[in-house]
């Protein structure tokens, strides 16, 4: 990433490789780096700690204006994290399980942190806990296989001592899918795959890489560019989540639109299972040899093994690089100008339309600037935008676009953008607005954080839906929903409820929603919470939504399941999920 | 928001309802031509881009659902697309309305001259509008006014525009079209016309559909039609028709609105413009073709006291909060949303549920004045009856009819007898008092007459009587068939009292507004208000009448009495008269001639057979019961007639044979 010829500073955070812990640089109970965050100054200015992002060190002088108007907030009224270490129950450990993981020389831990530290994902009920100190069911203790065959033997062991597994990748999950169940009476080994982190081999004739399952997205690409090539899969939580987990969760990379989702890039899957190893024979690009046994395993989300080992396509790392953006008057030209892209199939590597909310929130986040000469100029376009073009500013909304490629290529395949987007009344706003949208992607998983210090909560969800007037019906009747919702359950003050186009398909668009609120004056924050969630994705339904787009199904979404897939559809997966682990060692209880 | 209680047991006693201010006062103290010519800036729909009625006519002739049946009947007829989309064109054009400032101003002006004539007051409840125009800037809105006048819809919009409120698009019948010059005025003043049958004709209903949904879903302007269908021409709500509620449901289920709001308009008039030709119509004198040269004539109502009229805007009704937990709109979602999908059995349930709601509501807050009272004791003596009894039982009636929940319009602090007297001045034209006595008046030739002529005469001032008394039958409806299912039911058992309560109610829900499958609820509802009134005991297992309950028992028996007397009559001829091969169009002159011939036999006293409304009705009935079947042959209608099932029925109504052998005997 950081060799586009662009020139401009990564977005993404530079990590550390192959540390054994990764969790000593990362907050346990709240989001990415510890020494990242957002806090309000002295000042009562926001600013952004550390050093990893283009945003680390600076002061964002809108942002407490932007915090205290969107959600009726005050920077007086403070929920700090409760300091009283939990009581986290003792581990309940298998002794003989223990006994010969012990003779197999994988490390292994039943130290408390290490525990709680695997026992949630990034849902905003498993964050609020943590705060609160209270955590439930955790791991009883944690593995660190080292490479494939320490996994075979882990999953034999736990066969043999009737010991249950969850896979633990990157820990970026928002689908409850790594708590444990609290049903559960066996011990639970949290299987860290964090150790199985090396490229073994890269395939430069078929373009192909052999990859360890528990290597971390950045860590990928990092590695893969130094020999000169990438995957170009960028999810959002890539600073943290696993290829592994990738392959789990079906997931989806920002830069889909060259590179194709997680199912259009792996060639090969290696993964354990308590009947055997399952692999295919060849990396034949394409085989008509009955259902594509990938299929089973993309998306189980760990319930019926672990991945260990997967090649992947790879490319060069394109010669050049450019954001850009554009502005709309309404969100519906917008979305209409998207739909038009999709329909020519000439998509850049990434575009996104953000709402009207969104677009005020980008510009909350906007640093302090360093002269004069900028602020004039930031005064004279939005003059020209809003006086001189009559956009009304609460209701443009903005697109960002990220193209790759040569760089001849990339210019003509810019203008055509452009064009397209004047013919819905867009006006071209520059790469800075571009690449700022894009880094928010990153660093507003940090702002949730920052809301809760000041009793605000929030979370986001996302959907797929076909073309035509569903996404345009679909993001309003869900926002709608939102607003009824929060103020039947007595939410205090009007909710943030907001949305984004982030991906274009032939036939529909991926769906983004954020949806943050106040909770000043209600007893159980989170309750209200997961009820309005629960509406919210019961009126994605109704309008024709899927139940995920990427962020899978986990145990959050599992009962909408048969609903989604029909109970002959669920009676399949039970079958594959009985034959391959009858004994539900996978016991992390997702999906089914 | 939605009444959710509707179907619940509860007091309807404890109903609480809004208070009447009346839009007349301030038009009788300033200027007319002011008030026409006033500043109009309605409240809009949030997010609403105003547009001309020739934009949203093209919106409609360009939008993929009626481009879609284009294609398909293009390519089924053989007709190039070009000549279907121009015939298509030339059916909007007849139907859309040009709705424009400068007519409602004009009418503002002229109705306001004539409604002073007209009403001694128009009553509206404010906290209503208020409600209604909250609704309005949120979601899209469907006012659903009764129907028992031409002025039903004149009123709408000019109470609509003395608020400042959004004027309505108003579903109309095509047959004002044929009225020059009033047809585009209509027009012009917002209302669109449809045919009354299209059946089969696709394009048609395409057309119509996407036209009314284009406007609901841009909230281009409220729209108005009556679930009635038609002027009822009794006085009683009539069965709703549900293919307008089901094309204004439709952007809800298919997620194109956040919600739907629907508004029941109760419209309760004192005295009826059209109360005699009701009666004539329903005798069989064919209802004047309306025309331009008619409503001129008609000016000589405008010299007449017709009382006050009351409007009351009910809550709105989210279709939203209706359809929760009841359909399930992931179903809309496999097919494109511009291809036509015919509505689910679960679907059309659920419209006609929220069909008969709405009907309740209109019912439930629709005025009874004194004079409705006064002509339902009347009724149950029709050779008249000494003064001072009418005003003992009036104040009666008045004191159940309160306990039974009726929304009546009873002056406070006025004694009986005077309120009873002013109501029979008013309708003086129905009624006299001679002496000490009251009757019903019967207009007469001045030179000798036939039998026929008077028995018709004197029909004509009962069935425009029973218009009056049909207008509080929704109070006493269920109590009242509960107190005939007592006298019927061979025991005093709860089911076997229930069975029969649930026959008569099968029997009768084309003649009243019996939700389909509230029977339970209904009879659970009619057991509370009589034990309530103290006329039943409920023990154990048993329903028995108690010792005070006589008079409210058998005013209620005689209250439905002609109901099923008229019905047994039909019954009769079909058992005793009909041929093989009896035709639809044979049907009502045919059973009008058979109790024509009773009554001057003067084996009948009831002349409430004689209305063709129960004769249908009565019909419908025996259809629904297996007891008729309806045989579509190429060139007309047959009904082919089970007698011995017939005679079962009827025996049944009399109370001669219980229900359950009367099930059997159908079986």
């Amino acid at each position: 990433f950081s060799c586009s010829s662009s020139g401009v500073k990564p977005a993404v955070a530079t990590g550390l490789v192959g540390t054994v812990q990764q969790q000593d640089i990362m907050k346990w109970n709240g989001w990415g780096y510890a020494d990242s965050k957002f806090f309000f100054n002295k000042k009562g200015q926001g600013e952004f700690t550390g050093k990893r992002y283009r945003l680390s060190g600076l002061i964002l002088p809108s942002l407490k204006d932007w915090f205290e108007g969107t959600f009726g907030a005050n920077l007086q009224h403070k929920s700090p994290p409760s300091l009283n270490t939990s009581a986290v129950a003792p581990p309940s450990l298998n002794e003989a399980f223990v006994e010969e993981l012990k003779s197999t020389g994988i490390p292994f831990s039943h130290d408390t942190e290490d525990r709680v530290f695997r026992a949630h994902g990034h849902c905003l009920h498993e964050i609020f806990s943590l705060r609160d100190g209270r955590v439930g069911r955790c791991p009883d203790m944690v593995v660190w296989p080292n490479c494939h065959n320490d996994v075979v033997k882990i999953v034999e062991l736990a066969c043999k001592h009737s010991v249950c597994l969850i896979p633990y990748g990157g820990g970026t999950s928002v689908s409850s899918a790594l708590e444990c169940p609290p049903e559960e009476t066996r011990s639970i080994v949290s299987l860290d795959t964090s150790q199985m982190n090396r490229i073994l081999w890269i395939d430069e004739k078929n373009l192909t890489a052999h990859v360890e399952a528990g290597i971390i997205g950045q860590d990928l690409e990092r590695l893969l560019n130094e020999s000169g090539y990438c995957t170009g899969h960028e999810p959002d939580s890539m600073e943290f989540s696993s290829l592994g987990g990738w392959v789990a969760t079906r997931a989806s990379g920002m830069k889909k639109n060259i590179y194709g989702n997680i199912e259009d890039l792996v060639v090969h899957i290696k993964m354990v299972t308590p009947r055997g190893v399952i692999e295919k024979s060849c990396q034949g690009p394409r085989m008509s040899t009955g259902p594509d046994i990938h299929h089973f395993i993309l998306g189980s989300e760990g319930t019926l093994g672990v991945v260990t080992e997967v090649t992947l396509k790879i490319r060069p790392i394109p010669e050049y690089q450019k954001y850009g953006s554009v502005v709309f008057p309404n969100f519906q030209q917008g979305v209409a100008c998207l739909r038009e892209v999709a329909k020519q199939r000439c998509a850049p590597a990434s575009i996104r339309l953000m709402d009207n909310e969104q677009f005020q929130f980008g510009h909350a986040l906007k640093p302090q600037v360093s002269s004069i000469f900028t602020s004039f100029l930031d005064g004279l376009k939005k003059f020209y935008i809003t006086k001189f073009k009559g956009f009304d500013p609460h209701h443009l909304c903005v697109a960002t676009l990220l193209f790759e490629g040569d760089r001849e290529k990339v210019l003509q395949h810019e203008k055509l953008v452009y064009d397209i987007a004047a013919k819905f009344g867009g006006l071209a706003a520059g790469e800075d607005n571009g690449q700022r949208g894009y880094m928010l992607t990153f660093v507003i998983a940090y702002l949730r954080d920052l809301g809760m210090e000041y009793y605000v909560i929030g979370e986001s969800f996302e959907t797929s839906v076909p073309w035509d007037r569903w996404v345009l019906d679909l993001c309003r009747n869900v926002k709608e929903r939102i607003v009824r919702e929060c103020k039947e359950k007595g939410v205090q003050f009007p909710p943030l409820s907001t949305c984004r186009v982030t991906q274009t398909y032939d036939a529909g668009a991926c769906v983004y929603f954020y949806f943050a609120f106040n909770y000043r004056g209600l007893s159980d924050p989170v309750h209200v919470y997961e009820q309005v969630e629960h509406a919210a994705r019961e009126e994605i339904l109704a309008n024709g939504g899927s139940l995920s787009h990427h962020h899978g199904v986990g145990k959050l979404r599992k009962e909408w399941m048969q609903e989604t897939i029909s109970s002959v559809g669920l009676g399949m997966l039970k079958s594959v999920k009985d034959y391959l682990d009858p004994n539900n060692i996978f016991g992390n209880r997702n999906l089914l | 928001m939605a009444s959710k209680a509707l179907y619940s047991h509860r007091d309807p006693v404890l109903k609480k309802r809004d208070d009447f201010e009346d839009i007349l006062e301030e038009r009788r103290n300033s200027s007319d031509l002011r008030y026409a010519f006033k500043c109009y800036t309605p409240v809009l729909y949030r997010g609403l881009t105003p547009c001309k009625a020739a934009t949203l006519k093209s919106m409609v002739l360009q939008s993929e659902q009626l481009l879609h049946v284009i294609n398909q009947v293009s390519a089924e007829s053989g007709e190039s697309t070009d000549v279907v989309k121009d015939e298509a064109a030339a059916i909007l054009e007849e139907m859309a309305h040009r709705l424009q400032l400068r007519t409602i101003r004009f009418f503002a002006y002229t109705l306001s001259k004539a409604f002073k004539a007209l009403y001694r007051s128009v009553c509206v409840n404010e906290e209503g509008i208020q409600r209604l125009q909250q609704a309005m800037q949120e979601h899209p809105v469907v006012l659903l006014p009764s129907h028992r006048s031409y002025m039903d819809f004149l009123m709408m919009s000019y109470i609509l525009y003395t608020y400042d409120l959004s004027l309505p698009v108003i579903a109309a019948g095509m047959d004002f079209l044929g009225m020059k010059f009033v047809g585009e005025m209509l027009r012009m003043s917002g209302a669109f016309f449809i045919r009354r049958s299209f059946g089969g004709d696709q394009l048609y209903w395409a057309v119509f559909s996407e036209y009314v949904k284009t406007m609901l879903r841009k909230g281009y302007a409220p729209i108005e039609f009556f679930l009635e269908g038609t002027r009822s021409r009794t006085c009683k709500s009539l069965t709703p028709k549900l293919g307008l509620l089901n094309i204004v449901m439709e952007p809800f289920f298919k997620g194109e609105v956040f919600d739907v709001n629907l508004v029941p308009v109760s419209m309760s008039y004192e005295r009826v413009l059209e109360e005699s030709l009701y009666a004539r119509e329903l005798l069989g004198v064919p209802k004047p073709k309306e025309s331009t040269s008619g409503l001129l004539k008609a000016r000589k109502i405008l010299s007449e006291d017709y009382g006050s009229m009351h409007v009351y805007f009910s809550p709105p009704v989210s279709v939203r909060s209706l359809a929760q937990g009841r359909i399930n709109r992931s179903q809309f979602n496999l097919t494109p949303r511009h291809v036509a999908q015919k509505p689910s059995e679960e679907t059309q349930a659920f419209v006609n549920d929220v069909a008969y709601r709405i009907v309740r509501l209109q019912q439930e807050n629709m005025v009874v004045k004194p004079w409705v009272l006064v002509a339902t004791l009347l009724l149950q003596s029709v050779e008249g009856m000494e003064l001072t009894e009418l005003m003992e039982q009036t104040s009666w009636l008045r004191d159940l009819a309160r306990m039974f929940g009726a929304f009546l319009d009873w002056p406070d602090h006025t004694p009986c007898s005077m309120v009873v007297s002013s109501s029979i001045s008013l309708h003086r034209n129905l009624a006299c008092v001679s002496g000490s006595r009251i009757s019903l008046v019967v207009e007469g030739p001045q030179g000798p007459e036939t039998p026929e002529e008077a028995l018709f005469n004197r029909a004509v001032s009962v069935l425009s009587c029973a218009s009056y008394r049909n207008q509080v039958l929704h109070v006493f409806l269920r109590p009242a068939l509960l107190a005939m299912a007592l006298s019927n039911a061979n025991s005093s058992r709860k089911e076997d009292i229930y069975s029969c309560f649930d026959f008569l109610r099968n029997v009768f829900s084309d003649e009243f507004i019996l939700s389909p499958g509230a029977s339970v609820q209904d009879f659970d509802e009619a057991c509370h208000l009589l034990v309530k009134c103290g006329a039943v005991e409920l023990l154990h297992q048993d329903v028995v009448m108690a010792e005070s309950g006589r008079t409210v028992l058998s005013f209620l028996t005689l209250l439905l009495e002609p109901f099923l007397q008229g019905y047994q009559v039909v019954c009769r001829y079909l058992r005793e008269e009909a041929t093989e091969n009896l035709t639809e169009k044979q049907f009502i002159p045919a059973v009008r001639s058979f109790a024509v011939k009773l009554h001057l036999s003067g084996s009948l006293k009831c002349y409430e057979v004689l209305s063709s409304d129960l004769q249908k009705n009565a019909l419908n009935a025996l259809i629904r019961l297996n007891v008729v079947r309806r045989v579509r042959t190429n060139e007309q209608v047959l009904f082919k007639v089970n007698k011995a099932a017939v005679n079962s029925v009827e025996d049944t109504l009399g109370g001669r044979i219980p229900t359950q052998k009367s099930i059997l005997a159908r079986l």
